[in-house]
């Protein structure tokens, strides 16, 4: 059985589906040469004309990524640094995610953004280089897939590649080097199906990206201690899986959700507001969120550690519950 | 200059009146509360749509603005649909999803009017690329202002198509005003098409109420476009008769004097055409009255077609946001909590 690391997974689901479909086209900036190592080889196998290094111009980046996929072409658009979706917000949620609406149906843009999240996995990338930026984009209805790991990630940027409408495929950092067995075969995994890593009776962790695997380091810590943690992976954050939490949720009675971005109006208190709006009667204690403080990541790594959640923060909130 | 056949010349007359009576009757329609939210007229400007997209193919696409019911009836709008649209019947383009500042019709190569400025440049540039890659001999025309040539998305877009060699032609009408601010206000050039120069792309400045200067310069564009030579920039210097849109209107903002607007209208560019073609004798003043009279009734079938269309259900706003869908979309508003 073969392993791949996540970033080799989600390079091989992407190379794989431009071998089986010519009208795909990755756009973005420094693919050629590959600075993020997603595109490593693309321009060699599938030339210039279908791996296109773009100008600086997030704004064209995407309004392009829009235009093409309206013209017959299926476009992946990778973005260098999540931030960078800021600069093309227009082109994003007001364009891309729209059209198909305003047109009645007759648009339809099936583009596909890759969005590698903070600059290096080490941290110490400051306030611009290090946000995580879904939850600016959900509020517009745009589909997002976090997957949390290797075999994961090449079913479900293939699955977001064929998808026929916007579909944002985020790569958290912190998952990227890490190995998973991983078929050689083309696979998909279905949009809007969550999975649950490790089956628990007393506390639904609903853990984003990177923090499934800390959340499943915490349910082997809290085992030991007669605290069973049940962890659920959504994989896809819209469409959400609400019958995998609801399921969860009525079995267990009490939920944390850890999520790596910005705490206010972010994914975690989108969750939290369906859980409390429609599986309150299961609940036996309120809804717990960890997500990152609300400043710019600090530069200084004593402080960007507090700013970001952690395992120890897992641990602490697991404990808080009266079980 | 080129000698059109009599029937083009009385074709393009026509497309003209039909947008400046479409305009002008969807005004009627606004005010008298028929057509509901903003309108922003094309009316004075008709030459450059025409002018512009008379040698389109319908599969060559155009991407339009929030002023651009023009550009879709030159690029072969249905009256019927438009007004449809407009007035949100279930029968417009859009199904009354996207109103006036959002038409598209993808077969017949709109890829939709936008309501942000600038924004439809660098989605024109993604088609024009699609056919580049595509090899379908088909270009793409974008539509823009004054105002708009001050946008990052403009300047991010003409950059691309000249890097890349894209088949498109960047068309700026420049009406002199962005809602209240002059041109003068917005760019340091004189001439728009200097533009052009700083990214290495062919560019002309014309009269934009001379529908044949219009006429000429754009097919030379499409031509170059089609013979895989690259993109081009047209500003059409050009006028609109009306305020920025009906809402402005009634603010009763005073930034262009009245001589100024009579100078304009002096210049009314069907007006200057038909003066053309009975001058040159192409044809009588019974011909035009006979196209006039063609286009009315065109008019008149279209808004009763439109006055006896169906509002589309309310449940219809929950249909067409996904292509793929999923049993929790769209994100409702608001459910009803089952005890």
């Amino acid at each position: 059985m073969r392993e791949l690391r996540y970033l080799h997974a989600v390079q091989e689901g992407i190379k794989q589906e431009m071998q089986k479909n010519r009208n795909i086209i990755i756009l973005g900036e420094d693919i050629r040469h590959s600075l993020r190592g997603i595109t490593k080889g693309f321009f060699e196998e599938f030339g210039g004309e279908r791996v296109i290094d773009t100008p600086l111009s997030e704004i064209a980046l995407v309004g392009a990524g829009t235009g093409l996929a309206l013209s017959g072409v299926r476009p992946i658009v990778e973005f260098q640094l999540s931030e960078f979706v800021f600069l093309a917000f227009d082109q994003i949620v007001n364009q891309a995610q729209k059209l198909r609406y305003m047109s009645g149906g007759k648009l339809s843009v099936p583009v596909t953004y890759i969005v590698p999240s903070m600059g290096s996995r080490g941290g110490s990338m400051a306030g611009q280089h290090s946000d995580i930026t879904y939850s600016y984009v959900l509020q517009a209805g745009m589909k997002v897939v976090v997957p949390s790991n290797a075999y994961d990630a090449k079913g479900l940027v293939i699955s977001a590649i064929r998808e026929d409408d916007p579909v944002m495929v985020y790569l958290p950092a912190k998952c990227l080097a890490k190995k998973d067995i991983v078929p050689e075969e083309i696979y998909t995994i279905p949009l809007g199906k969550g999975i649950i890593k490790k089956a628990g009776n007393d506390i639904t962790v609903i853990a984003i990206g990177h923090f499934v695997q800390v959340a499943l380091d915490v349910a082997d810590i809290t085992g030991e201690k007669g605290i069973s943690l049940e962890v659920l992976d959504p994989r896809t954050l819209l469409p959400l899986d609400k019958d995998l939490i609801k399921n969860s949720i009525s079995k267990t009675g009490r939920v944390i959700i850890i999520d790596d971005s910005n705490k206010t109006c972010g994914f975690a208190s989108e969750l939290a507001a369906f859980i409390a709006e429609e599986l309150f009667d299961y609940l036996k204690a309120p809804i717990r969120r960890i997500a990152r403080t609300v400043v710019p990541v600090p530069f200084s790594a004593p402080m960007e550690s507090f700013v970001i959640p952690d395992k120890q923060e897992l641990i602490d909130v697991v404990h808080e519950f009266d079980i | 200059m080129t000698a059109f056949s009599k029937s083009k010349y009385l074709e393009i007359y026509r497309k003209m009146k039909l947008i400046r009576r479409f305009e002008e009757q969807a005004l009627k329609l606004a005010q008298d509360g028929e057509i509901s939210g903003s309108l922003h007229l094309y009316i004075g400007q008709e030459a450059v749509a025409v002018g512009a997209c008379f040698d389109l193919e319908v599969p060559d696409m155009i991407t339009s603005t929030h002023r651009g019911h023009g550009h879709l009836i030159a690029k072969g709008g249905d009256i019927r649909y438009m007004f449809a649209e407009l007035m949100g019947r279930k029968s417009g383009y859009n199904k009354g999803k996207g109103g006036s500042m959002h038409i598209a019709e993808p077969a017949l190569g709109i890829l939709g009017a936008n309501g942000i400025v600038g924004a439809g440049a660098p989605i024109g540039v993604g088609a024009a690329l699609a056919n580049k890659f595509l090899k379908n001999k088909k270009v793409v025309m974008t539509f823009f202002g004054d105002g708009a040539l001050a946008t990052g998305a403009v300047h991010e877009a003409m950059n691309m198509a000249a890097i890349m060699n894209l088949p498109i032609i960047f068309i700026c009408e420049n009406n002199q005003y962005a809602v209240s601010l002059s041109v003068k206000d917005s760019c340091p050039l004189k001439r728009l098409s200097d533009r052009a120069k700083s990214y290495s792309m062919h560019g002309i400045s014309v009269d934009g109420m001379n529908v044949e200067k219009v006429y000429n310069a754009a097919r030379d564009a499409i031509n170059r476009a089609r013979n895989g030579e690259g993109p081009s920039f047209i500003e059409c210097k050009t006028y609109r008769f009306y305020d920025h849109s009906i809402g402005v209107d009634k603010l009763g903002l005073k930034y262009r004097t009245d001589e100024e607007i009579k100078y304009w209208k002096n210049r009314d560019p069907i007006k200057l055409w038909e003066n053309r073609l009975i001058k040159e004798q192409i044809c009588n003043k019974k011909q035009i009255e006979e196209v006039d009279n063609a286009v009315e009734e065109i008019i008149i079938q279209a808004i009763q077609f439109s006055r006896e269309s169906d509002y589309p259900p309310p449940q219809d706003a929950l249909k067409d946001m996904y292509s793929n869908n999923y049993d929790d979309l769209p994100v409702l508003g608001w459910i009803k909590i089952k005890k």
